[in-house]
């Protein structure tokens, strides 16, 4: 077997352009009370961090790919952004 | 013989003994089916009712999705058998690709629980056979996560191959096309967010959803005639 090595994977899911996000509008809407009224583009998401075993980055990439595509972010509505380092390094 | 129906249970599942309590009122046999098995070929329709499957943790059927049973119940959908899916199981059948689309938060983060009226828009499906168009329905609907969204393709493929089933008079929910119920192509697959069972007892305030049920019973009946 190849020598594997650990990565940390970052996926970032957000729905897609396009797919009403109610939780980001009523977010934004509560900023003004904070004086903030001036934050606008708000998008509520899901964030996961994982580490997996591979034999490279493009391999950790990837793997992650698959997880992120077939389990963590529905197609449909949205869209996911995977980011790969090796495990221990910083972020 | 009554029809079978295997009535899908999922750790989460909450609505299997309405759904079973149903059919069984309405003449047909019930019977509930761990989200472990691997094969509902002893069935003659499937229900997959609502709740929260999987603790609907990730998304509303992201999980239940890898269970066992829907390899099964995938098989069973391929080889034309009656499968429907209510509330948690209608997204479980978007999740898992038997339907196609999907449902997001309802419009304005309401969780709704009302009775709603449906009309029927096609009387050529799994659980609207017979049922004639335009018919209008009080089912209750009981979500946070009841508003369907596809993309414009597929809402296009949806209206002209006539697969959505039922549509809301008055959009609870921010549904895309007011939709409340799509099917596949093969018309046995058949989603929909009312929960029919709830609406089979007059003791319930309404007996409307026993026209669908009683449709899918015929359906199931006529499947194992013909298989």
């Amino acid at each position: 077997m190849a020598d594997t090595r650990q990565f940390s994977v970052q996926v970032e899911v957000l729905l897609r352009d396009g797919i009403a996000d109610p939780q980001g509008a009523t977010i934004e809407r509560a900023l003004p009370a904070l004086g903030l009224g001036g934050v606008t583009a708000v998008r509520a998401g899901k964030s996961f961090r994982f580490d997996l075993a591979a034999t490279d980055e493009s391999d950790a990439l990837a793997q992650a790919s698959v997880v992120a595509d077939r389990l963590l972010a529905n197609p449909v509505i949205e869209e996911s952004q995977v980011t790969v380092r090796p495990a221990g390094s910083a972020a | 013989m009554a029809p079978r129906v295997g009535i899908v249970l999922f750790p989460g599942t909450n609505c299997e003994y309405d759904a079973l309590h149903a059919i069984e009122q309405l003449g047909g046999t019930a019977e509930l089916v761990w989200h472990g098995a691997t094969s509902a070929s002893a069935f003659d329709a499937l229900i997959l009712p609502g709740g929260f499957a999987h603790g609907d943790y990730l998304r509303p059927g992201a999980i239940a999705r890898f269970s066992p049973v829907m390899d099964a119940v995938a098989t069973f959908a391929s080889e034309g058998g009656p499968v429907v899916g209510i509330c948690n199981g209608f997204q479980v059948l978007t999740e898992a690709g038997l339907l196609p689309g999907a449902l997001q938060k309802n419009r304005g983060l309401r969780f709704v629980c009302a009775t709603t009226t449906v009309r029927v828009e096609r009387d050529d499906t799994a659980l609207t056979a017979g049922v004639p168009v335009g018919t209008e329905l009080a089912i209750p609907i009981n979500h946070f996560e009841g508003n369907y969204t596809c993309d414009a393709a597929t809402l296009a493929e949806l209206r002209d191959e006539g697969r959505i089933v039922l549509r809301y008079v008055d959009n609870p929910n921010g549904s895309v096309d007011d939709i409340a119920g799509v099917c596949n192509a093969g018309r046995n697959v058949v989603g929909l967010m009312p929960h029919p069972e709830r609406a089979s007892d007059p003791l319930l305030g309404s007996e409307d959803g026993v026209l669908l049920l009683q449709a899918l019973l015929c359906t199931a009946d006529s499947s194992t005639t013909v298989g």
